[in-house]
């Protein structure tokens, strides 16, 4: 017994070592969680902000001016003026605008008539969702400027009922806020599957896991002295992000961190199971790469509902979803920083993860052998 | 330990067969070995790369499942019971098993722990090792800083950290130089003798076979030979004979003693030919040379290598075919030419001078060796000979053009073989012929023309379609040659051209290389394996950037010529030189 907590104890010096003295796991473990969480935090956004549109208005005059002038203010869109509408659609041909709103002639004569004036709305569709975006705040630009000419005018709002949103957990509706609690699975799962999956596979390469095996080591101590570091690792990569989230991003933490901490462990325990089995397969560096990218990484980013809803998802890539298992731990994640300990969405989803982290660490550790075949 | 009268061998392997799948194929690696191994002594299993020297040994460390056969190790069977007998086993791994980024310090740590050496012993056991293996001042050194000799040392101590009763080398002086071959041969004589450790050592170097106390012969996944070596050597006693014959130069020599009749091996050695016959009477002159008239043949002491040929001769291995050999493209001018030329010939990096001052100058149809050890400076003197890293000073001059400005036309005259297989290994060999003839400019009849040519010469013919990579070795290279005489070069510069390749291939090369030579294509060539050198009309060893010694390889030899040592070979005169001008590297 105490020669295995020696053997133990040897190969876990050694490992970290290791990621001591290799910057590349280290960058993997702490430079690309920061890296990514700054271009999620302040690049990417799903947020409409500034976007080019042109204003078409054919007969200018202080009705048309008024509506400009509301489009102008907006924070959402930087406005540029054309003449014809042939002129504002070479511009949007030429991707120097996305929308265009069209006052055309009659506009003020019929707005002041009672049926009330069309405006023409031409929105670029090549990028449908955000075609779809740029649309619902034209339209709440429009009805904004209705509703505040009728007040001027002191005539009842032209629109029946407006409509009263409350959107619950993300007030401001802001992306970033939903983003960042995905991320940190993305994060984990670089570490735990991808990192493990070429740590070992370099053993391989480098034919010192040819030499281990015929020391008085066994499979299992040498296993766990792979998961242990890498397991610290991840969770330390783990709590850089939240606190980076929370500090820098502002992202608020509604749940708790007892219960972070543990469908954290689970999903990293997932993560690690699935780097070993990949490492099982693939004894090069490039190979286990290519596929723990393909099969963990890609999944995690697509089908894990960190950026596509899962409910929109025909139902064939739906089924899906259920064997990645970053899909449980973004729900856990989401929820915990947006709504808190919701126990009816923390409990199914970490089951679902303590069942995928048993059965992988359970196939990798039946299928490893001293042997090399 | 007195050897027990009854116990069982070190090692018994009994009609052990494994193999392998790859790309859709079945290769047997190990093909019904039987074998066996006694304690105390050193086992080399010998053999060129490929024979399944490595499959063997990963069966009888109990890394690879036999498939059918049993392996008993120490009297216990592997294929039941590998823990078992892996406590009592110590390998080294190709490669040498180090973590690279741990010191010397830590990888000893970790294999003291790892086989559960106590604390309290590891101090004296680690003087011991670090003495022995010469590692002491260099405890903190990350072991990927090491050279490839120190790495070798430092695996071996590893394995030897808790004292096992049977080690397991796995071609443990591949890429090593011969002074730190030589030194590894004595830390491996010493265990055996001093803790009566049992060795079992694999190597495709056939000199070494002579260190061991017994041979386990290897070929094609079998043991075609099993005996002590001087057993074997004795076998061909009395068959082994320098021939040379005034008015006639040693290549065309070499190539009529080739194809005599009742001569089973013909090599160049430096002056002579040294020839094997198929009996051991001394062969007549008239036989051998019908028409010349002044031959000497002398009787020379047999080598081991001289066995190994005949085994496999006698196996069926072909005779080499005559060689056809291009004409150069643009021959011209007398053998007095000077084809390439160095003077003073520096490379630099950062503070590093990987090559200090070198000079020399290489003849027309002249075979002309670079030797030296790894890290020596002769791939660097390369790269720039083929205009692929500029000098920092000096001057180079390939096929009367100074490279520094016309590096593009001196390429267009000469042919590169690289020390690795550089061809496409997911293209057929077809395919690979039609690439290189492309990339050379070769069109339209002269093209078809040349394939067919190297199709035909280089007997590719029957294996045009095959996918290059799952080409036997030999062929890989006779590829690699094809491909860069596509274009008729005037230079041909070859890199450790043939490095793992079994000697009846690297014959057929050399073969081929000599007929070259002789159609006047000037030869360069880097090898570390000592006996090429004896091919070699001069030569150069280099040694830390510097040349150390230039000459032919008789004048080398002879600088060490004695008394008590009458016949020293080119490895004696190597680790000579390379001694003599570092002498504080084995303190």
């Amino acid at each position: 017994m105490s020669g295995s907590f020696g053997r133990l104890r040897g190969l876990l010096r050694k490992e970290f070592l290791q990621i001591a003295r290799d910057p590349s796991a280290l960058a993997v473990a702490f430079l690309l969680p920061a890296f990514l969480l700054l271009i999620f935090g302040y690049g990417v956004t799903l947020d409409a902000h500034d976007v080019p549109i042109a204003l078409v208005v054919e007969n200018p005059d202080a009705v048309t001016a008024s509506v400009t002038g509301k489009f102008a203010q907006s924070p959402y869109f930087r406005t540029s003026s054309f003449a014809t509408i042939a002129e504002a659609e070479k511009a949007m041909d030429a991707h120097a605008v996305t929308g265009i709103v069209w006052l055309r002639e009659d506009f003020t004569r019929r707005m002041l008539s009672a049926g009330g004036a069309p405006v023409g709305v031409i929105v670029n569709g090549m990028d449908a969702n955000s075609a779809r975006i740029i649309e619902g705040y034209l339209q709440q630009t429009w009805a904004n400027w209705m509703q505040a000419r009728a007040a001027e005018r002191g005539a009842p709002p032209p629109l029946p009922v407006a409509v009263q949103q409350t959107v619950r957990f993300n007030p401001a509706v802001s992306s970033r806020d939903y983003l960042i609690p995905g991320l940190i699975a993305m994060i984990m799962t670089l570490t735990g599957a991808l990192l493990t999956a070429l740590v070992i596979a370099r053993e391989w390469e480098r034919g010192t896991l040819e030499a281990l095996m015929v020391t008085r080591a066994t499979i299992g101590e040498i296993l766990l002295a792979k998961l242990l570091p890498y397991f610290l690792l991840g969770m330390g990569g783990m709590t850089a992000s939240v606190v980076m989230a929370v500090t820098l991003f502002g992202v608020p933490f509604r749940g708790s961190l007892a219960v972070l901490t543990g469908t954290s462990a689970l999903f990293l325990l997932a993560a690690l199971g699935m780097g070993l089995l990949i490492s099982s397969l693939a004894r090069n560096q490039f190979v286990a790469g290519q596929i723990a990218i393909i099969t963990t990484y890609l999944p995690a980013f697509i089908l894990s509902g960190f950026i596509f809803d899962i409910g929109s998802m025909p139902a064939a890539v739906r089924f899906m979803t259920h064997i990645v298992a970053a899909r449980y731990f973004v729900a856990i994640l989401q929820t915990l920083f947006l709504a808190g300990d919701v126990w009816a969405v923390i409990l199914p989803n970490a089951l679902a993860l303590a069942v995928m982290a048993a059965i992988f660490l359970g196939v990798a550790r039946l299928g490893a052998r001293k042997r090399l075949d | 330990m007195p050897p027990v009268p009854d116990a069982p061998p070190a090692i018994l392997i009994d009609g052990v067969t494994r193999s392998f799948r790859a790309g859709g194929r079945t290769v047997t690696a190990v093909d019904g070995v039987g074998a066996r191994a006694e304690r105390g002594a050193v086992t080399g299993l010998i053999g060129p790369d490929g024979a399944g020297k490595t499959t063997l040994m990963r069966l009888c460390a109990g890394l690879l499942r036999a498939e059918s056969g049993r392996i008993e190790v120490m009297g216990i069977d592997v294929g039941r019971d590998p823990a078992h007998a892996q406590a009592r086993i110590g390998y080294m791994p190709q490669r040498f098993g180090l973590y690279e980024d741990l010191s010397v310090r830590e990888n000893l740590d970790l294999y003291a722990e790892l086989q559960g050496v106590p604390a309290s012993e590891r101090g004296a056991r680690y003087d011991e090792l670090l003495h022995m293996t010469g590692l002491g001042p260099f405890t903190g050194r990350l072991a990927g800083r090491l050279s490839g000799g120190m790495k070798q040392k430092l695996g071996l101590a590893c394995t030897l950290v808790r004292a096992p009763e049977l080690l397991f080398l796995d071609e443990p002086t591949v890429g090593v130089d011969p002074v730190s071959r030589r030194e590894l041969w004595a830390i491996v004589g010493h265990l055996t003798r001093t803790a009566n450790m049992t060795v079992l050592l694999s190597t495709s170097y056939l000199d070494e076979a002579e260190r061991c106390g017994a041979v386990l012969l290897m070929h094609e996944g079998r043991i075609i030979g099993a005996d002590d070596p001087a057993s074997f050597t004795a076998g061909v006693a009395g068959h082994s004979f320098h021939v040379s014959a005034d008015g006639i130069g040693k290549r065309r020599l070499h190539e009529r003693l080739a194809g005599a009749p009742g001569v089973v091996d013909a090599t160049i050695q430096g002056a002579y030919v040294r020839i094997v016959t198929e009996t051991a009477a001394p062969p007549s002159a008239a036989i051998l040379l019908p028409d010349t008239a002044a031959a000497r043949i002398t009787p020379v002491p047999p080598r081991f290598e001289d066995s190994f040929v005949t085994l496999l001769k006698a196996r069926g291995g072909a005779a080499a075919a005559p060689f056809r050999p291009p004409a150069p493209g643009r021959a011209s001018g007398d053998g007095a030419e000077e084809v390439i030329a160095v003077r003073n010939l520096t490379r630099v990096f950062g503070t590093f001078r990987a090559v200090d001052d070198v000079s020399f100058s290489v003849r027309k149809g002249e075979i002309f060796g670079l030797l030296g050890a790894n890290g020596a400076g002769k791939s660097t003197t390369f790269r720039m000979l083929c205009g692929l890293l500029p000098p920092s000073g000096g001057t180079l001059q390939v096929a009367g053009y100074d490279l520094r400005h016309a590096a593009a036309a001196a390429r267009g005259r000469l042919g590169y073989m690289a020390q690795k297989f550089s061809l496409y290994g997911d293209l057929s060999v077809m395919e690979n012929l039609r690439f290189f003839s492309s990339a050379y400019r070769l069109r339209g009849a002269l093209r078809r023309e040349r394939i067919a040519w190297a199709l035909e010469e280089f007997g590719l013919g029957p294996v045009s379609a095959a996918t290059s990579r799952d080409l036997p070795l030999g062929y890989k290279q006779r590829l690699a040659l094809a491909c860069a005489l596509m274009h008729q070069p005037d230079i041909l510069f070859l890199d450790e051209p043939t490095s793992g390749v079994d000697p009846l291939a690297r014959r057929e090369f050399w073969h081929r290389i000599n007929a070259l030579a002789e159609a006047g294509v000037t030869v360069l060539v880097t090898t570390h394996f000592m006996e090429e050198a004896e091919y070699c009309d001069h030569l150069v060893i280099m040694a830390q950037g510097r040349i150390l010694a230039a000459g032919d390889s008789e004048s080398l030899k002879a600088r060490l010529r004695t008394e008590g040592h009458p016949d020293p070979t080119m490895e004696d005169a190597f680790i000579a030189l390379i001694e003599a001008a570092a002498p504080t590297r084995a303190a």
